[in-house]
């Protein structure tokens, strides 16, 4: 009896600090929108030498950041409203990424080195004698895409499936999902794979008959960048204030007492795995036309744990706290990089101890205690000392 | 008087004489006159008369010329440009030129780039200095060196040769030496013997030797057009078949040693992490990187004491538990104390400080790799037969591993500092109620499994290369062996380490190494899928 009014209590409260920070998220997203159209019209409508263009370099930065940002909501979801820390998100963004890189090859047609119609150039190279039989109707578009989903969606379900099913969680799932983006690393660094092995894909020329290098595109590129991540913002905003939503935080906060309860969790979890798995492929593909480059170590363990950080030093389930974050540190990791770059390392170690230790809620954490009185202040930290990690008290105590 | 004042005189000349020359005397007493007459001569030698010089200083000097020939045939002998001096000179640590007596390996101080010249070899001079020391081993060499000498004749049975093997035998040799004899002429009675009996008697004495000019000569016996006898034909098949089946039982074995020699290497790394994570249920993401700082401190011992590296790996296992060590105690209280029972964050937290220590020893030393000697007690190889042999350093490294590991298994049962540990891994709340002083307790299992880390990397320092990425390359590594060998059970991890070290080794032939390595990787995945708890999951209330 006690327990269920106290998984009430749980429930409304969580109910309530979802809706606060609504208003917050209807304001990112309009300056969001704000600021990459203003930067678009910048850098196609004034002349270079206005003071405010904005250079063709900054929009793909800027693309980069975003694509970035998308890929650390999908980390936000399932960390910040499942619990679930996985240290290999990366392997879907790559995944993703190498569906787009794998269209994006066939689209160089013989404008290679070599100047072979149907084989990349290193395949030429590695004198392969005709494309594998996972490269055809990699140069359709549609095809390209449905694959770049797939294969990501496809490997979550079935990482997760096994995974939630035989209940494996905390810090051994996490150190699996780390394995897994490992194991994937370790594959597609060998040439043999018919990946481009260590040098991954490269050297595009046009996506959909646009020419990558123009203006044009890359702020075309931009804008469908923001546009999906503005809607994958909202959708996944809809799903966490459903009613699925709050089994999920339920399942959270106290799995064996949704299960009791008669929730199937583990069916949650993986849908809501895959889910997030898509985001973070739809963010590759994304991402790999602006930066023109795709290679294995993009699945490096280290990648998918920076995205932890910034969903940390953001504010974990929030959303737009994960956006802020990978905005935030990305724009520091540009300025440390080009200013110091031996001092980026010991930086983001620093940011890795000093959020997690004394700002466990992250900034939008910092923002919110700033309007609220002190007993709710005190309120909070009791509950951030409980049971704030995703793992109920029961498992912690093991 | 007069006559006692000349004596005088004449021991006083004599002594001065002595006094002037003494060094130049002491080294030449060494000599007998007759090879100082050729010795003087190679200097201005040319190739061709090398060579024959080389002959005469063998008749004449016989077994004592052996380090002369050797300094030789390592391309190390000099002459003094001035003094005509012989000398072996070699680059010391430093990369200053040490010049030692050939004889004696007195030194004789630092060279001159430009005062030495070398004594030139060729492939020519090089093949008869190898036979000069060969023979020279066979008559006077020890035990070993007449092994290898007598393995050498086996290549090349010439008459030659087969004389030598007789004064050899004459001398007097042990028993497997005296083998090895009678195998060179069982060869030659196969090649040369004309009754079937004769050749027959002598396959069965080669039927189960596995030295490799056994095996060429069976084989182009069995591959003959010419050869008329049939029975002979058939037993040499019959024996090289035999070979054959040995030599696969033995790759086995070697496959097998590999095997082990990576489960040690995986156990060490893991070891450390079955107390922090095990023990403690604190997950440790710079574990890695006390690996690495065990290793780099195995490199500043080298520099610190380069005159006995010998002794620098005794003194490193200490030096780097004591660093990795404290820097454990130093993270557990800084930071992992804060993070108690939110075992994520310590995660994350913990891989920012394994991202700043990698950063600090890439500032402080350099991102490239560390050079690390390996001490001459650890190079070589241990010759089982002659086709299995295992490597000194991974033979020691494996026994080194089972040596931590027990101590660790010691300390964990039978000490005080164990008890407690249990005790608070077990019910932390009970503990303390016990008047178990757990924040003493936490800290000093988090240093005990840094300092662990430490000295497994002393041992990988001998293995792979020492440099800031070190570490990052062992840390999946060792949560999948922790994970698969059972959390908590340090049974269970030496269990891990070794299945997966054999795995790994044995698939590698068929896969390659990086395909077995995503094979186990995969496999892991998956088996931690259908069994959470690992091989050996903790029973009882206090796992729940």
């Amino acid at each position: 009896m006690n327990a269920m009014s106290n998984l009430i209590e749980k429930m409304t409260r969580v109910l309530t600090e979802l809706r606060q920070p609504g208003k917050g998220s209807s304001m990112l997203v309009g300056v969001l929108l704000a600021t990459t159209l203003a930067m678009s019209a910048a850098n196609l409508l004034l002349p270079a030498d206005s003071a405010f263009y904005v250079s063709t370099y900054t929009i793909t930065l800027m693309g980069k950041y975003l694509c970035f940002a998308m890929l650390a909501m999908a980390v936000d979801i399932i960390w910040g409203y499942c619990g679930i820390l996985s240290l290999g998100h990366g392997a879907f963004f790559a995944l993703g990424g190498y569906g787009m890189g794998m269209y994006l090859m066939r689209q160089i047609g013989d404008r290679g080195v070599y100047g072979n119609p149907d084989l990349p150039d290193f395949m030429v190279f590695l004198n392969w004698q005709e494309l594998p039989w996972y490269w055809f109707g990699m140069d359709q578009f549609w095809f390209a895409v449905l694959m770049a989903l797939a294969i990501p969606g496809l490997l979550a379900f079935v990482f997760g499936w096994l995974a939630f099913r035989s209940r494996v969680t905390g810090v051994y799932l996490s150190i699996m999902t780390q394995a897994l983006t490992y194991a994937l690393m370790l594959a597609f660094f060998r040439n043999e794979m018919g990946f481009g092995g260590n040098n991954g894909l490269t050297d595009f020329k046009d996506i959909l008959g646009f020419d990558l290098q123009a203006d044009a595109t890359r702020v075309a590129l931009l804008l469908v960048t923001t546009l999906l991540l503005v809607i994958a913002f909202i959708t996944s905003r809809a799903i966490v204030q459903s009613r699925l939503g709050r089994v999920i935080v339920a399942v959270r906060d106290a799995e064996a007492r949704a299960r009791f309860l008669g929730y199937r969790t583990e069916r949650y979890k993986v849908w809501l795995f895959v889910y997030s798995a898509l985001i973070a492929a739809v963010a590759g593909m994304l991402y790999v036309p602006q930066v023109g480059i795709i290679n294995p170590g993009e699945f490096s363990p280290l990648n998918s744990i920076e995205v932890v950080v910034w969903v940390a030093v953001g504010g974990r389930g929030t959303l737009y706290g994960a956006i802020v974050g990978a905005l935030l540190v990305n724009y520091a990791k540009t300025r440390f990089t080009a200013i110091m770059p031996d001092g980026w390392l010991f930086a983001l170690g620093a940011l890795f101890v000093i959020v997690t230790v004394y700002l466990p809620q992250g900034l939008a954490g910092l923002l919110q205690r700033f309007g609220r009185s002190e007993s709710v202040q005190a309120a909070r930290r009791e509950e951030d000392a409980g049971s704030d990690s995703g793992i109920s008290t029961r498992e912690v105590n093991a | 008087m007069k006559q006692f004042l000349r004596s005088v005189s004449l021991v006083l000349t004599c002594l001065l004489v002595v006094l002037s020359t003494g060094s130049a005397l002491a080294q030449s007493q060494a000599v007998p006159p007759a090879v100082e007459e050729v010795l003087q001569k190679l200097p201005e030698a040319s190739l061709r008369e090398t060579g024959e010089l080389v002959q005469q200083l063998e008749q004449v000097g016989g077994a004592e010329m052996r380090p002369l020939f050797e300094t030789m045939l390592a391309g190390d002998l000099y002459f003094h440009k001035t003094s005509g001096e012989l000398m072996a000179v070699q680059k010391n640590i430093a990369g200053e030129l040490i010049g030692r007596d050939v004889f004696t390996g007195a030194e004789l101080g630092v060279q001159g780039r430009r005062d030495i010249k070398k004594i030139r070899v060729n492939n020519r001079l090089r093949g008869q200095l190898r036979d000069a020391i060969g023979r020279i081993d066979l008559l006077h060499g020890s035990e070993a060196e007449k092994r290898t000498a007598v393995l050498a004749i086996l290549d090349d049975l010439s008459a030659n040769n087969l004389s030598l093997l007789q004064s050899a035998a004459d001398v007097g040799v042990s028993k497997s030496v005296g083998d090895l004899i009678e195998l060179a002429n069982a060869m030659v009675r196969l090649r040369d013997g004309s009754t079937t009996d004769d050749r027959l008697a002598a396959i069965a004495l080669m039927d189960d030797r596995l030295e490799a000019p056994v095996r060429n000569q069976l084989r182009r016996l069995v591959d003959d057009e010419n050869e008329q006898d049939a029975a002979v034909k058939a037993a040499a098949q019959e024996a090289l078949e035999n070979i054959t089946e040995r030599i696969e039982f033995y790759g086995q074995m070697e496959q097998l040693f590999f095997g082990l020699s990576l489960g040690s290497v995986l156990l060490l790394a893991a070891i450390g992490l079955a107390i922090t994570f095990g023990v403690m249920g604190v997950i440790n993401m710079a574990h890695g990187e006390m690996i690495m700082l065990g290793a780099y401190t195995t490199y500043v011992i080298q520099q610190l004491m380069p005159a006995s590296i010998e002794y620098s790996l005794l003194v490193a296992v200490p030096a780097a538990f004591l660093v990795s060590g404290s820097v454990g105690v130093l993270i557990e209280r800084g930071v992992i104390r804060h993070l108690q029972g939110r075992p994520l964050e310590t995660l994350l937290a913990t891989f920012g400080i394994s991202l700043i220590l990698q950063q600090a020893v890439r500032s402080i030393f350099s991102p490239l790799n560390m050079q690390v000697v390996t001490p001459e007690w650890m190079s070589g190889s241990l010759a089982i037969n002659p086709v299995f042999s295992v490597t000194y350093n991974r033979l020691y490294i494996l026994l080194f591993a089972l040596a931590v590991f027990v101590t660790l298994l010691t300390i964990l049962k039978k000490s005080s500092l164990g008890l407690n540990v249990r005790a608070v891994s077990q019910n932390r709340d009970m503990a303390k109620a016990m008047g178990v002083r757990t924040e003493m307790v936490d800290a000093m299992t988090f240093g005990l499994g840094s300092g662990i880390a430490g000295v497994a990397g002393v041992a990988l320092s001998q293995l792979t290369n020492v440099g800031p990425n070190l570490g990052q390359s062992y840390i999946i590594d060792s949560f999948m062996v922790v994970v698969f060998g059972g959390v908590g059970n340090l049974l269970g991890t030496l269990v891990g380490g070794f299945s997966l070290g054999v795995a790994n080794k044995f698939l590698e032939p068929a896969t390659g190494a990086v395909l077995a390595n995503i094979i186990v990787l995969v496999c892991l995945i998956l088996f931690i899928q259908k069994r959470p708890k690992g091989l050996f999951p903790q029973r009882g209330r206090a796992a729940e």
